[in-house]
């Protein structure tokens, strides 16, 4: 039995992992870099065990510390979670030496499916068709795939179009793989110009028993990576996907696979064939979507497996999926921007919690997100009747999910659930790679920065000090609009003009039908750096009222409004009201700030200088002033040596930045 | 077809805005055009700049100079602001009018401003450009014009800070303003402060010089020290001056009621309410016609404030089968406390006379601010009151209004005629703001019973000289001189006059006195005990 598991992950996975020990009454043990230690996981476990540093390589991949960390905090059993060093046969071995219960399958199993040279041999024994290329492509054999062979998720992997170009690319693909794996093999294949991922979740008692848990189609792909996954495939042969279900078993059989794992397919919709891709032996960041249509709990089947119980055990009788459960990846990244991860601090994230919405969250209002790992804030699942529903009510919590303070993908997945290419499941791992970002604008909302405008004015008058309750703005002689400046990006600032007075907040064409504080700013919202302020701004354009939620953070005069709206989140940052010019001092001329003599100087004309290195010393009334370079950059100008004297005022080098 | 109270009321609030755009408009199209170009805002740009946002201006005396030669609002704004939560006197020359030159009106209007400032302990901020006085009407400006600087620097004795921002000329006398006070920002290269100019000192002395050398930022900055900050541009100006102003700390400290008031409620009805009635219906109210009295209560229950869980009773009427033609009685106006004297039914005896004084000492008595609403026709007349000693009771009223040291607020909605202006606290009572509704008249009386007056008048001496009274010839005078004092009887003229520190919107009644009441308080209210003699 175990009876307190250490889970040498992060974040959902961490917390997932710990929901369900919670409810098997297994104590539960959490690691954490530094960065990690204000996350929610880290709270959630009975007990937590710092490993000093940040980086993955001092930190989640350090198998000696996290068993060390296992016997300090007295746990029996680890648990991988997914990544870091879940498919890592030595450590599967380290914890099993260790005495501790390892919650997957056996180390050689791990090692028969990490090489996937040797997985394929494997499976081609089995009699599970797989993914090869000949001994010498011709053109057409085009196009084709490099592979590194201990690379995984997209990484390593090189697209051929060319056979001039095979020879380099795998030049380049072995390098790269040696660099990032230690492991320098690759390996062709051909390539699926529109394959679909197709992968099926199998439990394995380790006795040859192999329960198979349906498929999932994971072929909304970004930069080979996942972010749409759904359970069961859609328009999927009864007869392909039975044959689908036995490929998987005959694969995990064939290694007497014990616990749960994905054997991963790509499928060629035109041909309707598939080929065996790889198996990996760990829980798979999407397993809840099988979890939600056949009423399993993929964990606790973990554990009792990993226990030496059956995958009976578990509960585990499968009728077939139970309607449809579809799940989308929110990431902190930027998909106008090569899909860029984001850090920062997420000063709310709030995601509505309705009827057949499940969240696997890593992250709350306040967390930071680091760089220094996979961006992934949460995963949000809805499970419905059909495929339909579950993609409509999916795209809705979406829309009304408020993030604030981080660019996330938010966007992208809502024009995805609601794409009707998407809808009639015309799907493949190609499916975003010719994705516009005009796809997935909603149409732009004039409107925000006056919500934003209104949301700070309201703001601003809680925090009165005097006059509390005049109105807003209230003129005698009512002269011009109050101005509110929101910065845009590379363009002239956006202005939003607007009047107080009796009758309360007006602009013109709309109706400002409410502005109320309060309500919107959920409990979970709070956020360390500063007070924020939620406002609700109801605007009238048209006889059609819409309500713009904004939650206003920052100085007075220079605030930031997260505004969600019908049309979608925006993030409206003020130009500042007064900027005091020592602040910026982009390039700046190096004034003597008294009349005296000039004992040193530190640098020459031309030298780099960052910012606050000291200059050059002044004498002056007996005591030495040093004056230090204003910005990053070049001396330009340097008029004083040594001895020289100087008037107050007088200009004595300037540092220019560097453009 | 009839117009109604409120089409009237309408359309002289209409006439209002068109008056007061004509100041704001300042020196026209043109001359703004080119002093924006010029990278220069206009002195209401700059005010809302200097102001907290959202937070609300008290424009003051905005029809100066109507009806006067010079243009409408004397080349000026003047107006109290909340700058960094502090209230401040603030007035701005609009350099678009004339170079922002001062005429005699610019000057009374500064004069008015700064009774404001001392009478409320408000720091004052000057935003200073102005080519000087108007040399044609020097006569008029010269000699006493130089109470400006001296109220600049007793106010600064009284610890009231006075700051000059300087956006452009401010030379010859001028140069006194920032001269005159405790901080002084100048603009790099726009300011200019000099007692004279390069011309006048290469006369006065033959010496040869510049504007930048004589009085440029720069040197005011760095080598004279008459400019303690050097501002890179109007907006850092600005800043440095609002910096200034949360450094003075003045942080208001704020009475328990006010206390409670200012409390940023979520609950839009506390801590007190808004009135009772919709302020709207204060258009319908009014007659055009002022013959036609007027309920004074529903004027009053559409300013104060509304019954709610600390204002058990909206208005508490004093003495209320007494005197019926004056209301007394005491309320709050946002969160504070008034005494209230309004008049019901236009002329005021002598039982209203003693009730107003009575009223007056009470409110000394518990340091209660005191408002009079105007619609009087004045005191009665005629043998009966004359003997029952109208003379005496009028005295004591004025008597009890001039001595008062409680706040005084005036707003003027009708008629204010004969001594009737005196008792109800008209202009030469000092009251710490006046303003006018657009539907006031004001006079010695009636232009009808004026003009009826001077016919009498003259048929008298017609008579004792013998002469024939030439009734029709003279109905030519009367209808000129009823003309005559109709118009001098409107709240513009009046306004022009520097006779009231504006005429409001009827509806914006409640928020401006809301504005007067929280600016009182920055001095304490103490009621006097001392009246003058008393002829009960």
């Amino acid at each position: 039995m175990i009876n307190r598991l250490l889970v040498a992950n992060r974040t959902e996975i961490a917390s997932r992992v710990f929901r369900t020990c919670r409810r098997l009454g297994i104590e539960t043990v959490a690691i954490h870099s530094d960065a990690d230690a204000g996350l929610p996981y880290v709270a959630e476990a009975d007990t937590a065990v710092r490993l000093p540093g940040n980086t993955p390589g001092e930190t989640y991949l350090r198998a000696d510390l996290v068993i060390e960390a296992a016997q300090k905090a007295g746990a029996d059993a680890i648990h991988p979670g997914y990544g870091f060093l879940s498919e890592n046969a030595d450590f599967a071995r380290a914890v099993v030496d260790a005495g501790l219960t390892w919650v997957g399958p056996d180390p050689s199993s791990i090692t028969s499916m990490g090489s996937k040279i040797g997985a394929k041999e494997l499976m081609k024994a089995a009699g599970v068709p797989i993914l090869e290329a000949p001994e010498s492509p011709t053109e057409t054999d085009l196009p084709l795939l490099v592979k590194a062979s201990a690379g995984g998720g997209g990484r390593g992997m090189r697209i051929v179009r060319a056979l001039a170009d095979l020879e380099g690319e795998i030049g380049k693909a072995r390098e790269e793989a040696a660099s990032a794996f230690g492991d320098g093999t690759v390996f062709v294949e051909p390539y699926v110009e529109r394959g679909r991922h197709v992968e099926v979740q199998v439990v394995g008692d380790g006795a040859g028993d192999v329960l198979v848990l349906g498929e999932r189609d994971c072929s909304i792909q970004r930069r080979h990576q996942k972010v749409v996954e759904e359970a069961p495939a859609p328009a999927l042969p009864q007869a392909t996907r039975e044959a689908l279900h036995e490929a998987a078993r005959a694969a995990a059989a064939a290694i007497d696979y014990r616990g749960a794992g994905t054997v991963e397919f790509l499928y060629d919709e035109d041909a309707d064939r598939f080929f065996f891709l790889e198996m990996n032996t760990r829980l798979q960041v999407e397993h809840p979507v099988t979890e939600l249509v056949h009423g399993v709990d993929l964990v606790e089947m973990q554990l009792v497996v990993a226990e030496g119980g059956s995958t009976n055990g578990a509960g585990s009788t499968d009728g077939g999926p139970d309607g449809h459960a579809i799940e989308v990846r929110l990431y902190a990244e930027d998909p106008a921007h090569d899909y860029q991860p984001q850090s920062g601090r997420l000063t709310t994230f709030e995601i509505p919690d309705e009827p057949g919405v499940r969240v696997d969250r890593g992250f709350v209002s306040g967390s930071e997100v680091s760089t220094f790992y996979d961006a992934m804030l949460a995963k949000v699942m809805v499970h419905a009747a059909t495929r339909e529903q579950a993609c409509r009510q999916l795209a809705g919590v979406l829309r009304r999910t408020r993030i604030h303070g981080l660019v996330t993908n938010r966007d992208q997945l809502v024009a995805i659930l609601t794409d009707p290419a998407f809808l009639r499941a015309e799907v493949s791992t190609a499916f975003l790679n010719d994705w516009d970002g005009s796809r997935q604008a909603r149409p732009a909302d004039g409107d925000v920065p006056l919500a934003a405008a209104l949301a700070i004015a309201e703001t601003q008058r809680l925090a009165r000090t005097v006059q509390g309750r005049i109105p807003v703005a209230f003129r005698n002689v009512p002269s011009q609009p109050q101005r509110t400046e929101f910065e845009a990006a590379g363009e002239e600032p956006v202005v939003a003009e607007w009047w107080g007075g009796r009758d309360g907040y007006a602009a013109a064409g709309v109706r400002v039908t409410g502005v109320s504080t309060g309500s919107t700013n959920g409990a979970g919202s709070t956020n360390g750096a500063g007070s924020t302020n939620g406002v609700s701004v109801t605007l009238e354009r048209d006889g059609v009222a819409t309500t713009y939620d904004c939650v206003v953070s920052d100085l007075p005069g220079r605030e930031t409004v997260d505004v969600d709206a019908p049309s979608g989140y925006r993030r409206l940052v003020r130009v500042p009201r007064f900027l005091d010019p020592s602040e910026q001092v982009a390039s700046g001329s190096l004034l003597a700030p008294m009349p005296g003599s000039v004992v040193k100087v530190l640098v020459e004309q031309g030298q780099q200088v960052a910012l606050g290195d000291p200059v050059l010393v002044l004498e002056a009334m007996k005591m030495q002033h040093t004056v230090s370079a204003p910005t990053d950059g070049v001396v330009t100008r340097l008029d004083v040596e040594p001895g020289a004297q100087v008037a107050a005022g007088e200009v004595m080098a300037v540092v220019e930045e560097e453009a | 077809m009839t117009v109604t109270h409120r089409e009237a009321m309408l359309e002289k609030i209409e006439a209002l805005h068109a008056e007061q755009a004509k100041a704001i408009a300042g020196g026209g199209e043109k001359a703004v055009a080119r002093h924006h170009a010029r990278g220069k805002l206009l002195p209401r740009e700059r005010i809302e700049l200097l102001i907290d946002e959202g937070s609300a201006f008290l424009e003051l005396s905005p029809l100066a100079a109507w009806g006067s030669d010079f243009p409408v609002g004397a080349s000026v704004v003047t107006g109290i602001g909340v700058v960094e939560g502090v209230e401040c006197l603030i007035s701005a020359n609009d350099p678009s009018v004339k170079g922002g030159a001062s005429n005699p009106i610019t000057v009374k209007k500064i004069f008015r401003a700064s009774q404001i400032a001392q009478e409320n302990g408000l720091p004052t901020i000057s935003l200073v450009e102005s080519g000087g006085a108007d040399l044609p009407s020097q006569k008029e400006i010269f000699i006493p014009g130089g109470r400006m600087f001296r109220d600049l620097t007793r106010a600064s004795a009284r610890k009231e800070t006075t700051i000059a921002l300087v956006f452009g000329n401010s030379t010859a006398g001028g140069a006194y303003v920032p001269g005159m006070s405790d901080y002084t920002v100048m603009v790099k290269e726009r300011a200019k402060v000099f007692l004279g100019g390069p011309p006048l000192v290469k006369m006065a002395t033959g010496e040869e010089s510049d504007d930048e050398s004589l009085g440029g930022a720069e040197m005011h900055a760095r080598v004279s020290g008459l400019a303690d900050y050097l501002a890179e541009d109007e907006r850092d100006a600005i800043r440095i001056g609002r910096r200034i102003i949360a450094r003075l700390n003045r942080e208001r400290r704020a009475s328990a009621v006010e206390e409670v008031a200012l409390q940023p409620s979520r609950d839009p009805a506390a801590p007190y309410a808004e009135p009772d009635a919709d302020p709207e219906g204060l258009l319908d109210l009014i007659p055009s016609d002022l013959k036609e009295p007027f309920d004074p209560r529903e004027v009053i229950a559409r300013i104060v404030d509304g019954v709610s869980a600390r204002n058990g009773v909206a208005f508490d009427e004093f003495k209320p089968l007494y005197g019926t033609s004056l209301v007394t009685g005491w309320a709050r106006i946002h969160g504070q406390p008034v005494g209230i004297l309004a008049n019901a039914q236009g002329v005021l005896f002598s039982e209203e006379a003693q009730k107003a004084t009575q009223f007056v000492q009470l409110a000394n008595q518990s340091d209660t601010p005191l408002l009079f609403l105007h619609n009087t026709t004045g005191y009665m007349v005629g043998k009966e009151y004359e003997q029952g000693g109208i003379i005496k009771h009028g005295a004591m009223m004025i008597n009890a209004i001039s001595n008062s040291t409680v706040p005084h607020l005036t707003v003027i909605m009708g008629a204010s005629y004969g001594a009737g202006n005196y008792g109800m606290n008209g202009r030469a009572y000092d009251p710490r703001f006046l303003f006018t509704w657009p539907s006031a008249k004001s006079a010695v009386m009636g232009p009808a019973q004026l003009a009826g007056v001077l016919e009498i008048v003259a048929k008298q001496s017609a008579e004792s000289k013998g002469e024939v009274f030439d009734a029709e010839g003279f109905a030519g005078i009367k209808q000129m001189v009823e003309a005559q004092v109709e118009e001098q009887s409107l709240p513009f003229f009046l306004s022009g006059m520097l006779y009231d520190d504006g005429v409001i919107d009827p509806r914006d009644t409640r928020s401006v006195l809301g504005i007067c009441l929280s600016v009182i308080r920055n001095k304490p209210i103490v009621g006097t005990d001392r009246f003058g003699v008393f002829r009960p």
